[in-house]
C-alpha cells in the first residue's frame, strides 16, 4: 500500500491575520481583512475593495538579497514556507536536497513587479527593465524561490487552475510523497492586486463592485453579486505518515474534474468531484464533519455548489462554512487557506464562521452563520473551483496521534 | 568617467541587496563575485545600472562573465 500524506506544518499569510495563530484567533472571532484597495489609487475602477495583507514588512522577514528580485507575493510565500518549516520542526539545512521539493499553484505571479517593469520598458526603454524581472513575475516564481532559498531539489512543480490550485498543489504533494519524497513543501500564496491585476480580474466578471466591506462578497445570499478579490495563502509541510512528528491531518482523498461545454445542459462537475474524492478516503458522506464551500457569491455557481452538497449529503445535513468571506477570494492561496482551517478546525473542535451572510432560502445547506460553532471534526471535505471549469475536492482527516 | 569599487558595490547593493554575512566593506577586489552572494543575474542588473547611471559604453556580455569586481572594473574601464 502507498504511503499516506500528513500536514506536519503550517504557515499562513492572510488578510485578517499574519502567521497561523493570529488568523485562526481573527477567524474564529469572524474578524475580517476587507477593506478600500490601497496597493494602489482604485477609485476609477468598477471593483474598489479588496482583502489585502496588513503589518507585513518584508525587511523583517528576508534579507536585503531577496527583496529587488521578488514580488511581494512572492515575500509572503517565502515567510509563510519558514513559518511552515518551522512549524513542522525541520530545519532543510539537516535534510537531503533530494529529499526535499516544491509544489506550489499560481493564478498569476508577480504581477505588481511585472507592471512596474513592463512600464519601465514602454516609457523609458530596455536599459531599465530589471535583470529581475526574468523570473519575478513568472507564475512559477514561488516555487522556484522557496526552493532555492531552502535547497530543495527534490520534485517541484506548479499548477495554475485558478482557485481550484491551492488542492491541486496538494494533491500533487501527495502523489509524490506516495513515490517516496521525504517532504514536499506546498501550497498557495498568491496576489496581484495592481492596475495589471485588476483588470484581468474585472475581465472576468465576477468582481463585486459594492463599497461596503459588509456586503461585497456575501455566497450563499440573495443579494450575492461577485466577490472581493484578495491576496495572501498558507504554505503546507506534506510528509509521509511514518514520521514521528505530529500532524494536523491525513490528506486521506482528492479528486478533480472538469465542467462540460457551456450551454450542453449536462451536471456541472462539483458532485463528481465530491463523490470520487470521498471514494478515494474510503469515507461515507456521513463521516464528513464540515464542508469548506467554494463560496464563488454568483449566483449560479451558489445554486450548483448548494445542490452538489445536499445531493450528496442531503439537505440540511453537514455543516458547511466559508470562512473566505472574511478574506475575499485568494485565487491560488485561497483553497490552501481553507485547508489550513479544515485542519485547524479539527485539531481544536471548532468550525470558524461564514461572515455578512444571510442565507438565502433556496440553498438547502447547513450554512455555519454569525459565530464559530464547537464540533468534533474528524473528517472535513474541502471545496474549489477554477474560472474555466475546474473543480477539486480534498477530504483530510485527523490522524491518531 | 571610470567606474570606482565603492560605485560598483554601491549599485550592487542597490541593484542585488546584499547577502546576509557578507561584508562589502572590505577587500573585496579578489574575491568571486558568487562568495560575495551575488550570481550573474546580480551582475547583469549591475551592468545594467552601470550604463544608465555612468553612461559608459562598454561589452557589457563580456562584463557580465567576469569572475570577480576587478575583472569586472577592468572590463567596463576599458570600454
Amino acid at each position: 500500500m502507498s504511503a499516506a500524506a500528513v500536514v506536519t506544518g503550517l504557515g499562513v499569510v492572510a488578510p485578517n491575520g499574519l502567521g497561523t495563530d493570529e488568523f485562526w484567533k481573527a477567524t474564529l472571532a469572524g474578524e475580517h481583512g476587507i477593506g478600500p484597495v490601497r496597493r494602489f489609487d482604485a477609485a476609477g475602477y468598477p471593483a474598489r475593495l479588496a482583502g489585502e495583507v496588513r503589518d507585513f514588512v518584508a525587511e523583517d522577514h528576508l534579507e536585503s538579497r531577496l527583496l529587488p528580485q521578488t514580488d511581494y507575493m512572492t515575500r509572503y510565500a517565502l515567510a509563510a514556507a519558514d513559518w511552515a518549516l518551522a512549524d513542522a520542526g525541520h530545519d532543510p539545512d539537516e535534510l537531503a536536497a533530494f529529499d526535499m521539493g516544491v509544489i506550489t499553484a499560481s493564478s498569476a505571479g508577480g504581477f505588481e513587479f511585472g507592471q512596474r517593469e513592463l512600464q519601465n520598458l514602454w516609457s523609458r526603454g530596455s536599459g531599465y527593465v530589471s535583470a529581475y524581472q526574468s523570473f519575478a513575475w513568472f507564475y512559477a516564481v514561488n516555487t522556484g524561490q522557496i526552493s532555492i532559498r531552502n535547497g530543495m531539489k527534490g520534485p517541484s512543480g506548479v499548477v495554475v487552475t485558478d482557485q481550484a490550485g491551492g488542492l491541486d498543489a496538494l494533491a500533487h504533494a501527495r502523489r509524490q510523497i506516495r513515490k517516496g519524497s521525504r517532504l514536499i513543501v506546498s501550497g498557495g500564496v498568491d496576489g496581484s492586486i495592481c492596475p495589471w491585476g485588476w483588470v484581468a480580474q474585472l475581465a472576468g466578471g465576477r468582481l463585486s463592485t459594492g463599497d461596503d466591506p459588509g456586503t461585497a462578497y456575501l455566497p450563499f445570499d440573495a443579494r450575492a453579486a461577485g466577490h472581493v478579490a484578495a491576496e495572501g495563502g498558507a504554505i503546507l509541510v506534506v510528509e509521509n505518515a511514518a514520521t514521528e512528528r505530529p500532524s494536523y491531518g491525513e490528506i486521506a482523498g482528492y479528486a478533480a474534474t472538469f465542467d462540460p461545454k457551456p450551454g450542453s445542459g449536462r451536471e456541472p462537475g462539483l458532485g463528481r468531484a465530491i463523490r470520487v474524492a470521498l471514494d478515494d478516503a474510503g469515507a461515507e458522506p456521513g463521516e464528513v464533519d464540515v464542508v469548506f464551500a467554494d463560496a464563488a457569491a454568483v449566483p449560479d455557481l451558489d445554486r450548483a455548489e448548494a445542490r452538489a452538497i445536499a445531493d450528496v449529503f442531503g439537505a440540511y445535513a453537514v455543516p458547511v462554512t466559508a470562512p473566505k468571506t472574511m478574506t475575499g477570494r485568494l485565487y491560488a492561496g485561497g483553497a490552501a487557506l481553507d485547508l489550513a482551517c479544515a485542519l485547524l478546525a479539527i485539531r481544536d473542535g471548532v468550525i470558524p464562521p461564514s461572515t455578512h451572510v444571510r442565507l438565502a432560502p433556496e440553498h438547502p445547506i447547513d450554512l455555519v452563520t454569525g459565530q464559530a460553532r464547537s464540533a468534533a471534526v474528524r473528517t472535513a471535505l474541502v471545496l474549489a473551483r477554477g474560472h474555466g471549469g475546474f473543480n477539486s475536492a480534498m477530504v483530510v482527516r485527523a490522524t491518531p496521534n | 568617467m571610470a567606474l570606482t569599487l565603492e560605485n560598483l558595490k554601491r549599485v550592487l547593493r542597490e541593484g542585488a541587496g546584499t547577502q546576509d554575512g557578507v561584508d562589502l566593506s572590505g577587500d573585496i577586489l579578489d574575491t568571486p563575485f558568487d562568495e560575495l552572494g551575488y550570481d550573474s543575474l546580480a551582475v547583469l542588473e549591475a551592468t545594467s545600472r552601470i550604463t544608465r547611471e555612468f553612461r559608459i559604453e562598454f561589452d557589457d556580455d563580456a562584463a557580465v562573465a567576469a569572475t570577480t569586481p576587478r575583472e569586472f572594473l577592468a572590463l567596463v574601464n576599458a570600454g
